[in-house]
């Protein structure tokens, strides 16, 4: 299939629809108004929804009534708008619905700012709202991966029966990439619990969060778990760069992981053998390549737009065998390739 | 002759029957108590409902089936 | 001899949760009542709040979701954006419907959704004990208005049918209470037109019932009926306060 040049917000709303979402609500924010725009204009022409909600909360809730329905659903929005979404979440986490969010990330905390960051990842990965739960986060490095991943979160959201978020940030947001699209096909999941009225065969389905008995709300949580293992053992998703002979293994995602390969190109060129691990699925953690690596390197570096939030995940998983070391910027600032090489230089000559 | 009928053990003893009757033939039983504990609503007289259903009408919780 | 009054369809046999006296149950049956006569149950989807009858779920014999504190109309937005035939009501009470959930109630409203609004209104906070509502009565005292309600530094009660009906949108609004026979009749009318209009695909219904709260207002079943009649109707006076299918006529 031929490839089109598109913005990384444009190739969410393209994909999503490939995907079979026919119902998108949202709110408007910077950096990723396009994913509306693009739906406003697609979704009246295809028989689908675009609503623009009253609010963020209005629009997971609307998400929330979809899902419950047993359709492919969508809302997108960037940090501060996602911060709203939270209660909805939870209670999307706590019914066991699958539903899309998408968070195009900005620099926080508070209203921050509108250029590019990657400090949701606490947020993204811990769960967010209230209560014990997980999303399945997804984060793309292209605007191809922008398509890709839109189409795998609604996949796996359907598959576990949770919320999959796709945890991008405004330099992915606007970028303009060449794209192959995914082809349209039906993605029909049997959905037994969903709310499509009994039609007079079945007893009454019933979505709900609330479970007054304390030994039965242990139960959902025990059970939800149980599915998280199952996530955590079979659908982790990364990328290995150079790593084979490192010395120095970096861990990034999205835009760092980008700027990380250019440091590393230059750091082989003096000589040092730099390597990458890009996690692609954000939770579940790649924590098993990073301790098997843990093994043959020197340390790490941990490559953020943020204050250092991954960096914890890096040092549970290596089991703090290996030195971790911070390389970041903040604020929507984004480390350049000599800040990256710096900090392996340092790395592989132990200052550090 | 309209007949009612009263699920006993639904009953929580509110008297919004009691006051609805245009007949005064609902009481709330005293010397009764049902599963969940409440003193029940029954008729005294059986014979003199109108079967208007107004009690039913009134009652939260579905207790009363009138039959005509 | 023929049945003239039995428990609806649209009803489980669970025992509802509610104080005695509470008419919360017969609310629940009249919405059953109206989903009966309409031959709806097959497709009606409803939407609990969180409250008071918060577990209403267990109660209607149709599919149920429970939506976050405030949220069941938006909730609602999605179920019937997405499955448009299946018939979609969200059953809220005062807390939810009037304060943290405004928003929802009224942009639903704008937005002409072709959903069944139940707005239970009681004046107060039931499930967490008796604080002040967005509807509480000026001087009603609350857990939370010790002194009574002071519209001084709290504000006045929100009415909402009042509200909604200065919107352009809604296609109907009425205002009944659950008080006397007469009335509950009347809100039985009331609730089957707001159901009636959504299978026509009318759009926006919304019924608020004046309901009663003995357990926190302090009184008997019968006498908090009584202050329903003597206190609440004569703020909130009952009536039909948007009908469109007049209007066009």
């Amino acid at each position: 299939m031929a490839k089109v040049l598109m913005k990384g917000n444009e190739a969410i709303a393209e994909a999503a629809i490939r995907a079979g979402c026919r119902h998108y609500f949202g709110y408007p924010i910077t950096p990723q108004t396009e994913v509306a725009a693009y739906m406003a204009k697609r979704m009246p022409k295809i028989g689908g929804t675009f609503l623009q909600a009253e609010s963020e909360i209005s629009a997971i809730n609307m998400v929330y009534g979809v899902s419950s329905a047993g359709l492919r659903v969508m809302t997108s929005s960037s940090s501060p708008g996602v911060s709203l979404k939270q209660e909805g979440i939870s209670y999307l986490a706590g019914s066991d619905l699958p539903a899309l969010i998408v968070n195009v990330q900005r620099g926080g905390p508070g209203l921050g700012g509108i250029q590019p960051s990657q400090s949701d990842y606490f947020q993204a990965t811990k769960g967010g709202g209230h209560g014990d739960y997980h999303l399945i986060v997804l984060a793309p490095a292209s605007v191809q991966e922008m398509a890709d991943l839109t189409v795998k979160a609604f996949d796996l959201a359907d598959k576990y029966r949770m919320p999959a978020m796709l945890l991008a940030d405004g330099t992915m947001g606007q970028m303009m990439e060449p794209v192959e699209l995914p082809e349209e096909c039906a993605h029909s999941v049997d959905k037994p619990w969903a709310l499509t009225g009994t039609q007079g065969k079945r007893e009454h389905n019933i979505i709900n969060s609330l479970y007054l008995v304390p030994e039965q709300l242990e139960e959902k949580n025990l059970e939800r778990y149980e599915r998280y293992k199952t996530v955590e053992r079979d659908e982790v998703m990364y990328e290995e760069y150079m790593l084979d002979d490192a010395d120095v293994c970096v861990v990034a995602f999205g835009i760092a992981a980008r700027v990380s390969k250019n440091a590393i190109t230059a750091a082989r060129a003096k000589g040092i053998k730099a390597g990458l691990i890009r996690p692609i699925t954000l939770y579940p953690f790649p924590k098993d390549i990073i301790r098997k690596t843990a093994e043959n390197v020197k340390g790490f570096v941990s490559v953020e737009l943020s204050m250092g939030q991954m960096i914890d995940d890096i040092r549970l998983a290596e089991e703090c065998k290996k030195p971790v070391t911070l390389c970041s910027r903040v604020g929507g600032m984004i480390p350049s390739p000599e800040e990256v090489l710096k900090a392996i230089e340092d790395m592989e000559g132990g200052k550090f | 002759m309209p007949k009612l009928t009263f699920n006993v053990d639904l009953c929580k003893g509110c008297g919004l029957c009691v006051s609805a009757c245009p007949k005064k033939l609902l009481v709330i039983a005293k010397d009764k108590i049902n599963k969940k504990g409440h003193s029940p609503a029954e008729i005294t007289d059986q014979s003199q409902c109108i079967g208007c259903a107004f009690c039913a009408t009134m009652c939260p919780d579905c207790v009363i089936t009138v039959e005509k | 001899m023929a049945v003239v009054f039995k428990k609806p369809e649209a009803l489980t046999d669970a025992p509802l949760h509610y104080c005695p006296g509470c008419t919360h149950g017969i609310i629940h049956r009249l919405v059953a009542e109206a989903i009966d006569d309409l031959g709806i149950l097959g497709r009606t989807v409803g939407v609990a709040p969180v409250g008071c009858a918060v577990m209403a779920y267990d109660y209607f014999s149709c599919d149920m979701v429970e939506a976050a504190h405030g949220r069941a109309p938006a909730v609602a937005t999605g179920l019937k954006r997405a499955r448009p035939e299946n018939i979609v009501f969200t059953y809220q009470g005062d807390g939810d419907l009037a304060s943290i959930g405004m928003a929802e109630t009224v942009h639903a409203a704008t937005r002409n959704e072709n959903i069944t609004v139940i707005f239970v209104n009681n004046a107060i906070y039931g499930m967490t004990g008796g604080q002040m509502a967005p509807t509480s009565l000026p001087g009603q005292v609350t857990q939370t208005s010790p002194y009574g309600r002071d519209v001084k530094t709290v504000g006045y009660p929100i009415k909402v049918c009042e509200l909604l009906s200065a919107l352009d949108a809604p296609y109907y609004i009425e205002r009944v209470a659950v008080n006397n026979v007469k009335n509950v009749m009347n809100a039985k009318k009331a609730i089957r037109k707001a159901f009636e209009n959504q299978v026509e695909g009318k759009g926006f219904s919304l019924i608020e019932v004046v309901s009663s709260c003995p357990t926190n207002w302090g009184m008997t079943p019968e006498k908090a009926l009584k202050w329903v009649e003597t206190d609440m109707i004569p703020y909130y006076p009952l009536g039909v306060y948007r009908d469109k299918s007049k209007e066009a006529e």
